[in-house]
């Protein structure tokens, strides 16, 4: 019997897991891809909001700037990237000046710090890049951008170091209510927990409505995206919105933390839980509405394009807290933007409610550290050189447009919550995630991969399930 | 730091023959790097044969093409580096590379061979809608995991695009057991040699599909197909020719991309419609004593072309060794221009005193034309008319110019090549 199982790996499970595992008590994770950052975590649009979106006194204002807060001590802590760039919120001619005006008082009333308005030419001076047409902007400088896997997985692998246990592959079939606590019929078994804290994404309220007569819905938003070329990255310096419409913040034009120029999101409910699929339409969609925002977007430089899954609730802000009629079924449900920016505070928060309610005490050996993947380009020559004698691996070249050596490749998959597949080393270290697209390095990263997992080249993955890459050897031979 | 007269980027069949020709022509202190394993570069998963009927009037494969060359850098005793990657080259020609034993070094070269090839253009850069399903690859990969680690990716595939490798592996996966149902091609004609269409689709009864292209893609975890439509010739879909194929892999081969990151960093100007470095007649970038060959100058369909290529950049850096690293752009400079019809032309410059007596200008047309004239002009005159059955895309075209002929135009200032009609 678990204290407390956590439904879900993305960042919201992972951040709830992280600060519960400051205390004295039994978690488990159980997430039914084959790895954390399946869903709504790695397909989004990784800024952290300023917070100026949401409406004064919803949970999405109020975590938003409390996670915003807390995003550079996390990432200090736990070492992964993020960058507080600041934002632009853009509008195009002067009858929309009120609404931007909105969005300051806004800002100022959810405790957003250092906003401002300005003209044009302030504007242009900060992105030249910018459309002509821009008549003034909305400038948040506290807001950021993040690579949401590394924070996700740098939760993670925290979580684990002090104490939490995580089951992959594992669904989530029926909830059942016991006399104390819950029990979980799941793909790989049944298992018995005092307390559950719901963070299953898109699917939070199946989960929610198994247990409470209170009914949740939960509707899939997708997302499209286009990644764009390194070469496009510095094309502006911060993340540009336009202003916001009835689904959402619109698109956005955006750097990443690691040099790519990111455009995106659509907003197009759907049917489909599933549903990741990219669209003719929705892609130029993208490519037209970015284009709006910024004069002659390098739109031939695209190296790909994905889409994500919004988990939108249907009064528009998160639910967090324990279900009125399921006692001790904690519900984090709802989480759609900002819930990359508020996940510091997300796990906070259901972490200092569970505390409150089970009376959990501090462990005194809580680590509240850990170290990423070592990124040999951030070192000097000599440093870097110490590090190749030492393990040769380091100066030898996997992924050619992201320079990933087979050094971080067999660290990714050796350490803590280990990648199993492409995919997850992909979201580890960036192999395979430049201009080709993983063209050159997808061979010699399955050859690690299968070497280090002690597995065969055709059983590997592309991201777990039924994802193999191969179907096997040349003419049918046997395997 | 150590130091060598020319370093040479790349050991594939563009490094390797500019090592040589860079030996033959009397520079003994040649370093090549080559990031794979053994020399040859891609020549070594082309295991099927046609190359060579220039350079040896033979059909051989990949590797024993690359062989004869490799024996040529043993013999002669070329220095080489294996699994080093270079990272970056300073304009003042300083390489830094690293490899497993060596860590990151750096090496001071007096002239530089940019040699690197090229890559595949990939799914994302087509922006192909659908979801993101294990199966979909580039024919090289593919190619790469048949030929070389003794995989075959899938079952059931579709190939979308008719370049040369697409082709190439319709017939390998075909040979290898798997269904090859269709190939796909966007454009209203083929990007491949016609002798491929013969020999890989005919041969083997694979339809060809022209003007239609990949709609969707099916499948969330493995693929499981993909759905094709034919396009008018704006490249908009004709509604009602949507058609499901079930299939377990797609193989793009939609286009080469010549590898230019290092010479983009080190500040080589690039052609837009090559993706490769600008050059003179020398094949010689704006750097001084920096040159480039092969496909990373622009994609070739036939190596022998690319051997021949690199073999002229070999000798033109060690006549640049050779004068000391001094380029002299006084005199006649003629800007050699891609007239109506012409996509790019290499080089884009020429120097007449730097000449050889005959100058190979290489070019790709637009379109396809029929019975047509490939015409140079020197500034207005036409001084050449050829007439040729067919022009396409798909293959690489050249003009020679003679040293006796240009000497009789001491004034000229532009070269155009340009298709005229009937």
């Amino acid at each position: 019997m678990y204290d407390i199982m956590i439904i879900g790996g993305g960042v919201s499970g992972a951040a709830c897991a992280r600060e519960l595992s400051r205390y004295k008590v039994k978690i488990c994770v159980i997430e039914k891809e084959e790895d954390v950052c399946c869903g709504t975590s790695k397909a989004n649009s990784a800024i952290v909001h300023g917070g100026f979106d949401a409406a004064t006194g919803s949970l999405k204002a109020k975590l938003n700037v409390r996670g915003n807060e807390k995003m550079g001590q996390l990432a200090e802590e736990l070492d992964f990237p993020f960058r507080r760039t600041g934002s632009l919120v853009i509008c195009l001619n002067q009858d929309e000046l009120p609404k931007l005006q909105e969005l300051y008082e806004r800002g100022i009333d959810n405790g957003v710090r250092d906003l401002c308005i300005l003209n044009r030419e302030e504007t242009l001076k900060m992105e030249p890049n910018l459309t002509d047409q821009v008549y003034a902007a909305l400038y948040a400088p506290t807001a950021g951008i993040v690579c949401p896997f590394g924070l996700n997985i740098a939760l993670a692998e925290n979580a684990y170091t002090n104490g939490v246990e995580f089951k992959f592959d594992t669904e989530v079939k029926e909830v059942r209510k016991l006399n104390e606590g819950y029990e979980l019929h799941t793909t790989q078994g049944i298992f018995q927990t005092r307390y559950v804290v719901n963070a299953a994404g898109i699917y939070a309220d199946r989960l929610h409505n198994m247990v409470s007569k209170k009914k949740i819905k939960i509707t899939p938003r997708r997302g499209e995206y286009c990644l764009l070329d390194k070469e496009a990255g510095d094309y502006v310096s911060r993340t540009i919105f336009s202003l916001p419409g009835k689904l959402g913040k619109g698109i956005l034009v955006t750097p990443t933390v690691h040099g790519n120029l990111l455009i995106g999101p659509t907003a197009m409910d759907v049917e489909d839980r599933e549903g990741t699929n990219t669209t003719a339409e929705g892609l130029k969609q993208v490519i037209e509405k970015a284009g709006m925002s910024v004069k002659e977007l390098p739109a031939r430089q695209v190296i790909t394009s994905f889409a994500g899954l919004r988990a939108h609730e249907e009064h528009d802000d998160f639910i967090i807290g324990e279900v009125e009629d399921a006692k001790g079924f904690i519900d984090c449900a709802g989480i759609e933007s900002p819930g990359i920016a508020s996940c510091p505070a997300i796990g906070e928060m259901v972490a200092e409610l569970l505390r409150d309610k089970m009376k959990l005490e501090e462990k005194e050996d809580f680590i509240p550290t850990r170290k990423g993947i070592l990124n040999p380009n951030t070192l000097g020559k000599e440093e870097r050189n110490v590090l190749i004698r030492h393990n040769p691996a380091y100066g030898n070249m996997i992924c050619r447009c992201e320079m990933i050596t087979e050094g971080e490749i067999v660290d990714a998959i050796s350490r803590p919550l280990g990648a199993k597949s492409l995919d997850g080393v992909k979201r580890r270290t960036r192999a395979g995630m430049g201009r080709c697209q993983s063209g050159f390095c997808m061979p010699r990263t399955m050859e690690i991969l299968a070497r280090e997992l002690n597995q065969s080249m055709p059983t590997i993955t592309k991201s777990g399930g039924q994802s193999q890459v191969l179907a096997g050897r040349n003419k049918n031979e046997k395997l | 730091m150590k130091s060598y007269d020319v370093v040479v980027v790349g050991g594939g069949p563009a490094g390797l023959a500019a090592a040589i020709s860079l030996r033959k022509n009397g520079i003994d202190d040649i370093l090549i790097l080559e990031r794979d394993q053994e020399l040859g570069g891609i020549l070594n998963q082309c295991i099927h044969n046609g190359f060579g009927l220039h350079t040896f009037q033979e059909e051989l494969t990949g590797p024993e093409y690359a062989w004869r060359f490799i024996r040529q850098v043993e013999e002669l005793g070329i220095v080489y580096k294996l699994n080093t990657m270079v990272l970056s080259i300073s304009p003042e020609k300083v390489i830094r590379a690293m490899n497993r034993e060596e860590g990151l070094f750096d090496i001071q070269a007096k002239a530089v061979i940019l040699a690197m090839g090229c890559r595949e253009r990939s799914r994302g850069a087509l922006n192909i809608p659908g979801y993101r399903p294990a199966g979909i690859f580039s024919a090289g990969t593919a190619q790469r995991l048949v030929n070389i680690e003794g995989y075959l990716p899938g079952r059931e595939v579709v190939i979308l695009g008719s370049g040369d490798i697409g082709l190439i592996m319709a017939r390998r996966m075909t040979l290898e057991g798997a269904k090859v149902k269709v190939v796909a091609e966007l454009m209203p004609y083929s990007g491949g040699l016609k002798r491929n269409i013969v020999q890989c689709l005919d041969d083997y009864d694979i339809p060809l599909k022209l003007s239609h292209t990949v709609l969707e893609i099916k499948g969330k975890e493995r693929l499981e197909g993909v759905t094709l439509g034919k396009v008018d010739p704006q490249g908009k879909l004709i509604p009602g020719t949507e058609e499901f194929y079930s299939c377990d892999t797609l193989l793009l081969s939609v286009g080469l991309i010549p590898e230019n990151e290092i010479s983009r960093g080190m500040g080589v100007e690039m052609n837009e419609v090559t993706s490769g470095p600008k050059v003179n007649e020398s094949l010689e970038t704006n750097i001084e004593g920096v040159f480039a060959c092969g496909n990373v100058l622009h994609v070739h369909d036939l190596v022998d072309f690319v051997s021949q290529e690199a073999e002229m950049a070999g000798k033109n850096a060690a006549a640049y060794v050779k004068a000391h690293g001094r380029r002299d752009d006084k005199g006649q400079v003629i800007a050699l221009t891609p007239g109506e019809g012409l996509r790019y032309t290499v080089p884009e410059t020429l120097r007449v005193t730097h000449m050889d007596d005959k100058l190979k200008i290489r070019f790709r047309v637009r379109d396809v034309y029929k019975n047509c004239y490939v015409s140079t002009y020197f500034d207005r005159e036409r001084v050449m008319h050829k007439k040729h059955q067919i022009l396409a895309p798909g293959e690489m075209e050249e003009v020679t110019l003679t040293r006796d002929l240009l000497l009789l135009y001491p004034k000229l200032k532009t070269i155009a090549i340009r298709i005229e009609e009937d």
